[in-house]
């Protein structure tokens, strides 16, 4: 009888524990979110934000591209060929590289590149006093902190996607043709042939909401974070894993709802 | 304790505060008044609550119970934006500095006027020059990283930070902590100069005796969340209270019990 009522209520600590960490993460995203449009605005921290989060991420998120790309290719042909159906190889690159690949490994690379850096960062900040210190100098620590990274993340993962995209399709070029033989211009009248506007759209449009996630994970655990090194570490760690996992299930609602048709 | 007879409000204003992190009772009914233009020096041991009080005061922490006024008015009641305000009239110097370390000193020492657009960043390397040479250092310190100074030196560059906007009241969280006992007399004096150039008020906490004398006018004492003395500081060391005996004596035996355990 104790087992169960033991049961019972490790349950219910853990639900109410969990419902609790939601609504404190809504809350911090939502006040985030608000101060992206009320003055004052932090341009400087947006900027280097901004760098950060896109420019410095380009090779990282180019290399991944490319190699995805040119490994679609490479597998698809070796499934394809069996069906002599090899002259669909540019279209599942296009569309796998659009709708997938470019806006989830982009998301998972920065994720683990600058969604790690602002956890470590805010969170040292905060163990050393420095967010407390923002407050005593008359600025908000969520507007000065917060605001300009999401808004950041928001803007840069798009336009990285749109990078990976390129790339992307590239790799499975270069592939194609230095390795399968294809003729250049057969597989780029292909490509242009499948891909779609709407593939591309809803990628960036995930791209966005990637972007919005990995931020909010670094910001949040590194914003409540506490306990010296060991908790900047803990912070860093959960930051990465649970914006990895939330995007992975974001990518799913996403395509469930535009692509399940 | 006569300064209540006065007839002007205290600068500083604290009733019954209370505080508590779960079980532990940090702020155990603290009421204090601080004049206006005086030195307040607050002594404890670790874990006494000092700093929470200067959190409580500054807004960082919200109390449990409990009132605290500036200027008669009530911190508590008041609306986020006043309380942005308020907080604006008061300095601080963290306890190991809490610069910002993504930023170059002289951004550190202005970082409070920019925000205030009391300056434009164009005047902003200039006048952080001239505020650093009021805490002893050369005006190109301020084109260096915090990470490049030493202790001592941080210590300056906060102390510049904290009175930067020439705040009403300044706030000092164990300022020598770290220090070497010259530097920290340095820093000591430096503090008294700041203090009365500006004529503010000012809260000190720490835990070491010869600057807290060296400080403070008035002094109290903080032991598991309750003030248990109050005096002038020139008498903590002999004040006749057996925790303070002890305290600045550093005796281990009497009132004051270490709790180990949490």
């Amino acid at each position: 009888m104790d087992m169960v009522l033991d049961l019972v209520a490790r349950t219910g600590r853990a639900t109410l524990s969990l419902i609790r960490s939601a609504g404190a993460l809504a809350l911090f995203a939502l006040a985030g979110l608000s101060h992206i449009l009320r003055p004052p605005f932090y341009g400087r921290v947006f900027v280097r934000t901004f760098l950060e989060t896109g420019f410095f991420s380009l090779p990282v998120v180019a290399l991944t591209a490319l190699f995805s790309g040119g490994v679609i290719a490479l597998q698809s042909y070796t499934g394809f060929a069996q069906y002599h159906a090899q002259s669909a190889i540019a279209g599942i690159v296009v569309l796998a590289v659009t709708r997938e690949l470019g806006p989830v490994l982009a998301g998972l690379m920065v994720a683990g590149r600058v969604g790690a850096a602002m956890a470590a960062q805010i969170g040292t900040m905060r163990v050393t006093d420095q967010i407390d210190a923002l407050s005593t100098l008359s600025t908000n620590p969520m507007k000065y902190l917060v605001a300009p990274r999401l808004l950041a993340g928001m803007i840069a993962l798009p336009l990285l996607v749109l990078v990976a995209d390129v790339l992307g399709v590239a790799g499975g070029f270069t592939v194609a043709v230095v390795k399968l033989g294809f003729s250049p211009t057969a597989y780029i009248t292909a490509t242009l042939n499948s891909v779609k506007v709407m593939d591309v759209t809803v990628g960036l449009v995930k791209a966005g909401l990637f972007g919005f996630l990995i931020t909010l994970m670094g910001c949040y655990y590194g914003y409540n974070s506490k306990g010296g090194a060991e908790g900047v570490g803990s912070a860093t760690t959960s930051a990465v894993v649970v914006a990895s996992i939330l995007l992975l299930a974001f990518d799913y609602l996403i395509t469930d709802l535009f692509f399940s048709q | 304790m006569d300064q209540s007879m006065t007839s002007a409000p205290p600068k500083i204003r604290i009733r019954d505060l209370h505080k508590s992190f779960g079980d532990k009772k940090v702020l155990d009914g603290i009421s204090l008044d601080v004049p206006q233009g005086t030195s307040f020096v607050i002594i404890g041991g670790s874990g006494s609550g000092k700093s929470v009080l200067l959190r409580c005061i500054l807004g960082l922490m919200t109390p449990d119970s409990g009132s605290i006024e500036i200027d008669g008015e009530d911190v508590l009641a008041a609306s986020a934006k006043r309380r942005d305000q308020l907080r604006s009239e008061i300095g601080m110097l963290f306890q190991n500095g809490a610069l910002f370390d993504s930023l170059p000193v002289w951004e550190n020492v202005t970082f409070g006027l920019l925000a205030l657009n009391k300056l434009t960043r164009a005047n902003a390397r200039d006048k952080a020059g001239a505020i650093l040479e009021q805490v002893g250092l050369a005006p190109s310190v301020g084109d260096l990283f915090p990470s490049e100074l030493s202790g001592g030196m941080q210590k300056r560059v906060g102390l510049a930070r904290a009175i930067a906007a020439q705040p009403n009241i300044l706030f000092f969280d164990e300022p020598t902590t770290g220090l070497d006992p010259i530097m920290g007399a340095v820093i000591d004096g430096l503090i008294v100069d700041c203090v009365k150039k500006l004529g503010s008020t000012a809260i000190a906490i720490t835990h070491d005796m010869a600057s807290a004398q060296r400080i403070g006018d008035e002094a109290a004492m903080l032991y598991k969340g309750k003030l248990v003395w109050q005096g002038a500081a020139a008498s903590l060391m002999d004040s006749g209270n057996d925790y303070v005996d002890q305290f600045t004596h550093g005796r281990r035996q009497g009132p004051i019990t270490m709790e180990l355990r949490r």
